[in-house]
């Protein structure tokens, strides 16, 4: 027999067999565990509202994420009854369904963001980042006041769409062209955004951060802050869903 | 096969089949024919270049 | 002569490429990124120059074939401690940020959420990794008695790592950042790691391929599936879409859900085979050698690597309890994390019984007690995250500072107990010294390290717990009791304890800093005498080509001092 002949030695003495082997039963929990998700359907159901980001949305994220805010801050509100009090309904697969990468983050030194669109005034939001403890006096938050003096680097957005869009963003054509153009119009308050709305539904122009003169990034910062957990109209699929 | 047909295999057989599988591995692992072997083995850092 | 034209041309050309590249960058940090490796591939043409062999007589007798190619090692092991150093400075600085938030100072560079990669990478993969590759490249030689394979390739290794490390770092503070913990340089970055990675292989395996011994110990075994895994998982974590070739920016290739798994999947198992299973090899070479005595069961090895690399991989999603996750994946990781508590065990029953009949030494030789301390930290590691993967007590854990001090007490306790213990036994043995500058200042260095977990460890539970129960906390009137800001001004006087436990490790690793420069310069502190394992620089050689052919007949009678058949 075979089996017989074959010890653990022979795996001993040879090296391609033990690298090969190793490597194997290292893949076995990725394929069985980790490739399904992207196969199958249930994974992320369709939500009515989520959209991909705008592209001053957009340029905020990376600015949240060039600051490593998601070391303190989750966006995900996990289904618990003191959570979805304190933060609002709970996180649906959908609503990062865009996002490139994701945030959830995995530490809570700060309360979670998820929910924090809408929540405060945009003035409130300039106050907090400049100086967190002007508005909290307990917060242990870094001060971001460098963001108001800082004018937004575009002109080059529809490059960041693009590659979005590689990754399986549903950017149109359209929207991938006017990239810079809706960048400025969001942050204006004077502006038509019609045409932005199309593409966007529900997008709010205006000045955020109290400087009309100058798109800072504070603007783009606030604009993704006041979006974030806004898409999903919960109000309105409320008497459908099921008592957990 | 849906979700559940593979969590019922997971439940019953599929455990079934991978405690066997892991009770043999550990069987073959543990054979007394390669006892001497294995002491070799262990020992083997401390041989120095004198004993080849 | 050809070889080395072609060699400094392509340095050059490196150079001339990253210039060309600061010049149309279309960021500033990708700008200062190229500049660095402008300077970097000038530096190494530079040196390619200078230290050629320009006279052929003596290039053809090469190094010394008779003695283990120990440079990169004390290299690593000089790397080690620097950026050992660096990375603990850095956490207790963004432990004191977090008591005293003014320490941020207002600026982008100095912000928490720019740091806090910062002191990650710098402890996990300048510090973790450097002990890795110089121990790794120190094991193999030994236990295959052959000098490294590809030389020069090995030296790449060294530098290239150096280069990715000071890559990341500067990224953090610019600002570049993937966002994905544990992962976060950007896509530039990540390749370079890869071709460095794919060059570590090389040397380890072609070393592996020409050793004059038919056996490839156990640790070879840990320390090639943790270069193999790191690679398959960095490659497929990392998969992202540059926004321009010549910016720092990039976006995953994976959204929401599947990005999340993927970058837990990766996280998981950079604790599990670059914290763990690459840690495991060093305690397998290192623990025996100290104690004199053979590994408790071989057998017991065998089953320990392969459930430990097969489980791992499948804990992940443990990470991601209660989230938009589907239920079946979290539940199938958190089944497996409980399992995996017992190949855990396994390897720190393992190691610990090493010294069964020999436990006398924890109280004479404190290399050996570093050791012990190192597998005690682990096995309550392993103990601790089987329990917070379990879902009822992750929804009170997770996102509180439980889990970040179950982490430290694994990184501190473990990771970097091992560590200081193999540098004890690698500096007098890579500098040609008879013994260590002080054997009694690693008792020193011992108790604070060990005084600075304990702190950090308690500090953190209580501050998890706490932050976790009140978070959930009802008042009578049926509405939660602690505002969020509430729950932080509660925290800052354990985040004061835990960076006093912080600055009690840090102060024992400048301890081991001294007693390591001292023992490279040769030094020898006049104490009263403690005992160390022995060490003879004359039998610390590869095997001599003579005897190459007896390899392959019967083993050798091990000396009598070691047989000690556990089996």
């Amino acid at each position: 027999m075979a089996f017989r002949k074959f010890s653990h030695g022979t795996i001993e003495r040879n090296v391609t067999l033990l690298a090969v082997l190793s490597l194997l039963v290292v893949t076995v929990g990725g394929i069985v565990e980790i490739a399904p998700l992207f196969y199958i359907e249930s994974t992320v159901e369709k939500v009515e509202g989520v959209r991909p980001y705008t592209p001053l949305e957009l340029a905020g994220r990376d600015i949240y994420v060039r600051e490593g805010c998601y070391s303190c801050h989750s966006q995900m509100v996990r289904p618990f009854r003191d959570e979805t009090e304190r933060y609002g309904h709970y996180s649906l697969a959908a609503e990062s369904m865009y996002d490139h990468p994701f945030q959830w983050g995995s530490k809570r030194t700060g309360p979670d963001l998820a929910r924090v669109g809408g929540r405060y005034s945009d003035e409130w939001h300039v106050q907090h980042l400049k100086d967190p403890r002007s508005t909290v006096p307990e917060s242990i938050m870094p001060g971001y006041a460098f963001l108001a003096d800082r004018e937004l680097v575009t002109g080059n957005m529809s490059a960041n769409l693009r590659a979005l869009k590689r990754t399986g963003v549903p950017y149109t054509e359209e929207s991938i062209e006017k990239a810079d153009a809706d960048l400025r119009i969001q942050a204006d308050a004077n502006a038509d955004a019609t045409d932005l709305q199309k593409r966007y539904p529900k997008a709010q122009a205006r000045d955020y951060d109290g400087n009309p003169g100058k798109t800072t990034e504070m603007d783009a910062l606030v604009a993704y802050l006041q979006m974030l957990g806004t898409h999903v109209d919960f109000k309105a699929g409320a008497p459908q869903e099921q008592v957990r | 096969m849906s979700y559940d047909a593979f969590r019922h295999f997971a439940d019953s057989w599929g455990l079934v089949f991978m405690g066997f599988v892991y009770l043999v591995l550990v069987g073959w692992a543990f054979l007394p024919r390669n006892r001497n072997r294995n002491r070799d083995a262990a020992n083997m850092i401390f041989k120095d270049a004198d004993h080849g | 002569m050809d070889d080395l034209l072609v060699r400094t041309g392509g340095w050059l050309a490196l150079a001339v490429l990253a210039v060309f590249a600061v010049a149309v960058s279309a960021d500033f940090g990708f700008s200062v990124h190229m500049a660095i490796v402008a300077a970097a591939a000038f530096l190494v043409m530079m040196l390619t120059l200078r230290n050629a062999d320009y006279n052929p007589v003596q290039a053809v007798t090469g190094p010394d074939q008779s003695r283990y190619d120990d440079e990169p090692i004390r290299w690593g092991v000089i790397a080690t401690i620097f950026w050992g150093v660096a990375g603990l400075a850095a956490g207790l600085y963004i432990a004191l940020q977090l008591a005293f938030p003014v320490l941020n100072l207002g600026l982008e560079y100095t912000s928490f959420g720019r740091l806090r990669p910062l002191h990650t990478s710098a402890v996990i993969f300048a510090f973790g990794g450097n002990a890795l590759i110089a121990t790794s490249f120190y094991v193999v030689q030994r236990t295959c008695r052959a000098r490294l394979a590809f030389p020069n390739l090995a030296r790449f290794v060294f530098w290239g790592y150096q280069l990715f490390i000071v890559l990341a770092a500067t990224g953090y503070l610019l600002g570049i950042t993937e966002s994905r913990e544990y992962a976060e340089p950007e896509w530039y970055v990540d390749i370079w790691l890869t071709i460095v990675w794919v060059a570590y292989l090389a040397v380890f395996v072609g070393t592996i391929v020409k050793r004059r011994e038919p056996h490839i110990y156990v640790a070879n075994w840990f320390y090639l599936s943790f270069i193999i895994t790191i690679a398959m998982l960095h490659v497929v974590n990392n998969l992202s879409i540059p926004v321009s070739l010549v910016g720092s920016k990039s976006y995953s290739l994976f959204a929401g859900v599947q990005d999340a798994l993927t970058q837990w999947w990766y996280g998981h198992n950079a604790v599990g085979f670059f914290l763990t299973a690459g840690f495991l090899a060093m305690m397998y070479y290192f623990v025996p050698k100290q104690a004199e005595r053979p590994i408790y069961s071989y057998r017991l090895s065998i089953i320990h690597f392969w459930s430990l690399i097969f489980l791992y991989i499948w804990a992940g999603p443990h990470h991601l309890h209660y989230t938009a996750l589907p239920d079946w994946a979290q539940t199938l990781g958190m089944v497996f994390s409980v399992i995996l508590w017992m190949p855990s065990w396994g390897g720190m029953i393992n190691g610990l019984m090493t010294l069964n009949g020999a436990w006398d030494k924890v109280r004479t030789d404190p290399i050996i007690r570093m050791m012990v301390m190192a597998l005690a930290f682990y096995g309550m590691a392993t103990f601790e995250g089987p329990m917070l993967s379990i879902k009822a007590v992750n929804s009170l854990s997770h996102y509180t500072d439980w889990t970040v001090g179950h982490v430290h007490a694994g990184a501190l306790g473990w990771n970097g107990m091992i560590t200081f213990a193999c540098v004890y036994y690698l500096a007098p043995r890579l500098w040609g010294r008879t013994r260590l500058y002080s054997l009694r200042m690693i008792n020193w260095h011992f108790w604070l390290a060990t005084l600075g977990i304990v702190l950090y460890a308690a500090s953190m539970w209580v501050a998890g717990i706490m932050q976790g129960l009140m978070w959930r906390e009802y008042g009578a009137d049926g509405y939660l009791v602690y505002s969020f800001a509430e729950v932080v001004q509660a925290m800052i006087p354990l985040y004061l304890i835990r960076a006093a436990g912080g600055l009690f490790y840090l102060t024992g690793f400048l301890i081991m800093v001294w007693n390591i420069v001292q023992t490279v310069r040769g030094r020898l502190r006049d104490e009263k005498p403690l005992t160390d394992a022995a060490f003879d620089p004359a039998k610390d050689r590869p095997l001599p080509a003579l005897a190459l052919g007896r390899t392959n007949g019967p083993l050798g009678a091990p000396s009598p001092a070691t047989i000690v058949a556990a089996e």
